[in-house]
């Protein structure tokens, strides 16, 4: 039968790999691990925990893997065979507790993560929050500030420190609403409403994005979200409504066939627009009409 | 009214050259191939030892190999994707939305369900009965209708490629994206009648691999004497059975949404997109589960056997096996927690798929204390297996990582997420897949593989694996996106050039997988295995000869406790002699049949039919599959009788060279 061939040493490939991932650790800012707002650094702090956990286990884990095969390998003089060594019943308690135990860990991670980083779950912060009507088209993002009364798109614009309470759905298909440094992504989807609260601390510009593929103009889907001061907001605020036509229904219908749109800030001057949307009074959108092909870099 | 439906000749993409040369180059090989094989007389050959077969290892050696070429095609598209990526900086790349899309949506679609699937079906159909101690499975003709049905499937998705467009909306149809309203063209058409075809086939297999394990062991083969690969097939199959028919209603419910005008998922009419998540994911959750289960099988019969002792804890993986099974209903709501549920449904869900890890980490270490105090050989199926075991662990590392809601809020829908699943499929399915097809190809074909090759493509397959994969999961930590075709972040862009390098280090591997098979078929003669145990085996497939006599055994072997090969053969070196001879009594075995080839073709037609819209020739194409099936069903003779002088000129031969052979091996 088959005769033990001379084993050879599978091991250098390994050891080759794991630095070909830490050299990329270098690179650039890592968006989400660069938080700059509290639900962000909250989310980070919970991820790099649970990590921790987990790789407490990991690591041994793999070093015991590479170690056991490589000493009990057929060569070694020095390894003892135990050809009928099946059964420990005290190595299988270790091998049930050690994830079982972990997992328990993790578990309580889990379920306060979960309560306390909902994103229902409203925000303190400077001041009285803002409220902020998000709505996703095919293929740019519109936000409605219903009390300042303005309409923008592909732009996000929020006073720093101020808790930002979000109403998002869809105008279109489902797609999910994200700006990486600022924290969770949410489900937009037509004819519902889902609620983000989030608060944008460092002033600066950030990138918001769709997540959720929503046809050809999807990698464009991008908007600008920028945290600035108060005085800086209200500028912008005043500034929207100046020599602007006002944003109504029938811009909405305009701005909603397919295609990509350049950031505009319009007076709001339909307050019922969400409404609108939400109980599809307003139809949702039509979809491709036969010669549409998104236009890069619009 | 038109005789074609909605299929002229603009469905042909004359205008766009990469999908029609890539067309044109896949018509002009499978025509050339055709025209070869019936050039060489050899059609009647491959019709009656080959397509009518209802022999389960001739079956899965065709699932096997249809998920070779399939999973060529898929690894076609990854290189797509990847040089797309590399080159999209501020760049529309090479690939207009349009056609990128198409193209991950192809990707996936086809190495889960065309690639991995029929690989580990393939697998369980060869080797489970062999492991069983049996001449054949539950209801072998119902074998051949599910392969085929598979066959059809698969050959649907790739006339997408030439007539008309696949889907845009990735591997699973999210809508209302899906909805004619948003995706008008025929894409996700091909995409849900392909499936729906495939899928029964799939369910068709499932149900007979569970009826074949829970009803046809040798004698004495109790369950907790079956090998571990039959214990993650049966549960496999289980899951098969109950998930695969949710799938199929799910996509049915769609497509009444698109061709009759019901609003299950749409917008507007009281539709809701939520639902067809839930059931998908109810569906896609124990997929994954289905998929790895056997793979964990295989690492289950390829490490004690490389390490020369038997599995430890092996109660404890039976335990952790039907663990899984179980807990993998439990989790589906993991896939969408940025739904917005509230905490205690996505604590829930979550807790629950951190569960999962246990079982799944017992396995790991039962494993890992298989090897000690073993004498651990590094041959080809080992160095699959440990590449397993490490990269499965990071997976599962990251996999739980996604578990925790407030991390998956972060990494939702990102290059991670994409990463992490890679990183398990390949990790787990892929390797598993590998290291059995290279663990069971002496036993299907009589020579094994070419060693040094083989090690070489187990090297550089896992090697490209991590430079590919590693910088997915940074990148996706730097907050890029899952299926976009271009970006402007720049620092994305290093990434993606270091994941183009290594899919290419990747297909250096599939390359030396290929080379491996031509060298191994010219060497057959230096690499023949004569007695049926190449790698010092220990479960029941190794009892027999190799390839195995289409009876499988001669007599059914008697089962008196677990790993009964390895303990008979320790006996037999010791005593210095075999078992007496048995007594051969005659035996009867399946007729072939044409019932799944001729009924897949019908299918095929149907499904096209339906897809362009061509009522008529769908109606014809049922009937011809209805007729099909009745006269199947009428038939009256479906078994013939095998003398027992034939069985025993087969056996007394294998029994002579076993001999032989048991005079060079030292009893452990």
């Amino acid at each position: 039968m088959a005769s033990p061939q001379r084993p050879r040493q599978p091991f250098g490939a390994f050891a080759l790999l794991g630095c070909v991932a830490l050299s990329l650790s270098g690179c650039g800012t890592v968006a989400v691990l660069s938080p700059a707002g509290t639900i962000a650094e909250q989310n980070k702090e919970l991820l790099l925990g649970a990590l921790a956990i987990m790789l407490a286990i990991v690591i041994p884990t793999i070093i015991a893997i590479v170690g056991f095969a490589w000493w009990f390998r057929a060569g070694n003089p020095n390894a003892r065979y135990r050809p009928n060594f099946e059964y420990s019943g005290q190595l299988e308690l270790v091998v049930w507790s050690i994830p079982a135990l972990t997992v328990l860990l993790l578990a309580g991670v889990i379920w306060v993560g979960s309560h306390k980083l909902d994103p229902a779950e409203p925000l303190e912060g400077k001041g009285d929050p803002l409220t902020v009507q998000v709505v996703s088209l095919d293929w740019k993002w519109l936000f409605l500030y219903p009390d300042q009364k303005i309409a923008s798109v592909n732009q996000l614009v929020a006073p720093a420190g101020v808790p930002l309470k979000l109403e998002l759905t869809s105008g279109s298909v489902m797609t999910a609403f994200f700006v990486p440094q600022w924290g969770s992504m949410i489900y937009t989807m037509n004819g519902m409403v889902t609620h983000l609260n989030l608060r944008a601390d460092q002033p600066g510009d950030y990138r918001g994005t769709a997540t959720q593929i929503s046809g050809d103009g999807f990698s464009d889907m991008h908007f600008a979200a920028r945290a600035v001061s108060a005085q800086d907001f209200a500028s912008w605020i005043k500034g929207a409504s100046i020599g602007q036509t006002g944003f109504d229904e029938a811009a909405y219908r305009e701005l909603s066939q397919q295609g990509l749109a350049r950031p505009e800030v319009r007076p709001l001057v339909d307050a019922t627009l969400f409404d609108d949307i939400v109980s599809q009074k307003i139809p949702p959108a039509p979809g491709p009409t036969p010669d549409v092909r998104p236009t890069p870099g619009g | 009214m038109n005789w074609l439906g909605k299929l002229t000749w603009s469905a042909i993409p004359f205008d766009q050259p990469i999908p029609l040369v890539a067309g044109a180059v896949v018509v002009v090989v499978i025509l050339g191939g055709v025209v070869y094989i019936v050039a060489k007389g050899w059609f009647p050959y491959l019709w009656r030892e080959w397509i009518t077969s209802v022999d389960h290892k001739r079956i899965g050696v065709m699932y096997v190999f249809l998920a070779c070429v399939m999973l060529l095609r898929g690894f076609i598209d990854a290189l797509m994707m990847r040089s797309q990526q590399a080159l999209a900086y501020r760049s529309e790349g090479y690939l207009p939305p349009e056609h990128y899309n198409q193209i991950f949506s192809a990707h996936g679609t086809i190495m889960i369900f065309f690639g991995a699937m029929p690989f580990v079906i393939g697998l369980m159909n060869f080797v489970v009965p062999l492991q069983l101690g049996v001449r054949d499975v539950a209801f072998p003709t119902l074998n051949s209708v599910g392969f085929w049905l598979t066959a059809s499937g698969a050959l649907l998705v790739n006339v997408s490629l030439v007539v008309g467009e696949f889907s845009r909306t990735g591997w699973l149809p999210f809508p209302p994206l899906s909805e004619t309203t948003y995706s008008p063209g025929v894409g996700v058409d091909y995409y849900c009648w392909a499936l729906q075809i495939s899928g029964i086939g799939t369910l068709l297999s499932g149900v007979n691999l569970v009826t074949t394990i829970l009803k046809m062991r040798a004698p004495g083969m109790i369950y907790m004497r079956m090998p571990i690969f039959c214990w993650t097939a049966l549960s496999s199959n289980l899951l098969i059975v109950a998930a695969f028919p949710v799938l199929t209603a799910t996509l049915a419910l769609l497509l009444l949404d698109r061709y009759l005008g019901f609003h299950f998922f749409t917008n507007t009419g009281g539709g809701n997109m939520m639902m067809f998540m839930n059931l998908i994911w109810a569906w896609g959750h124990p997929e994954v589960y289905i998929l790895v289960l056997p793979a964990f099988g295989v690492f289950s019969s390829v490490v004690p056997t490389f390490s020369g002792k038997p599995l430890f804890g092996y109660r404890s993986m039976v335990m952790a096996t039907l663990a899984i099974c179980l807990i993998s209903f439990m989790v589906w709501l993991h896939h969408f927690f940025t739904m917005g549920a509230g905490g205690d449904v996505n604590a829930v869900f979550g807790t629950l798929s951190a569960v999962i890890a246990v079982p799944t980490g017992v396995k790991i270490y039962n494993w890992l204390f298989t090897m000690w105090g073993g004498r651990v050989r590094f041959e080809t199926p080992m160095i699959w297996s440990i590449g397993f075991m490490i990269t499965f662990t990071l997976g599962g590392l990251t996999g739980v990582l996604l578990a925790v809601p407030p991390a998956d809020f972060m990494l939702h829908n990102s290059m991670f997420l994409v990463a992490h699943f890679h990183n398990v499929i390949i990790g787990g399915t892929v390797f598993g897949a590998f290291a059995g097809l290279t663990f069971w190809f002496p036993k299907a074909f009589g020579f094994r593989l070419d060693e040094t090759w083989g090690r070489w493509s187990a090297y550089l397959t896992i090697a490209g694996f991590y430079v590919v994969f590693m910088p997915l999961y940074a990148v996706g930590l730097q907050g890029m996106t899952r299926r976009i075709q271009h970006f402007d972040v720049p620092e994305w862009r290093l990434p993606m050039i270091i994941a183009a390098i290594g899919v290419l280090i990747a297909l250096a591997g599939v390359v030396c997988q290929i080379i491996t098979l031509f060298v191994s078929i010219r060497d057959r003669e230096r690499l023949r295995d004569r007695v049926g145990d190449p790698w010092d085996g220990r479960s029941l497939e190794w009892s027999t000869a190799s390839p195995p006599p289409f009876f499988n055994f001669a007599v059914l072997p008697q089962v008196d406790q677990e790993e009964e090969y390895w303990n008979w053969k320790q006996d037999a070196a010791r005593r210095a002699s075999l078992r007496p001879e048995p007594d051969y009594r005659d035996i009867e075995m399946p007729r072939n049949s044409a019932t799944g080839v001729v009924s897949a073709f019908f299918a095929t037609v149907m499904g096209f039919a339906l897809i362009w819209h061509i009522w008529w020739l769908a109606g014809v194409a049922f009937v011809g599959a209805y007729i099909t099936f009745v006269a199947f069903a009428w038939r009256d003779h479906d078994e013939d009788r095998v003398p027992a002088d034939v069985l025993a000129r087969a056996d007394r031969e294998n029994r002579a060279i076993r001999a032989e052979a048991l005079k060079g091996y030292a009893p452990r």
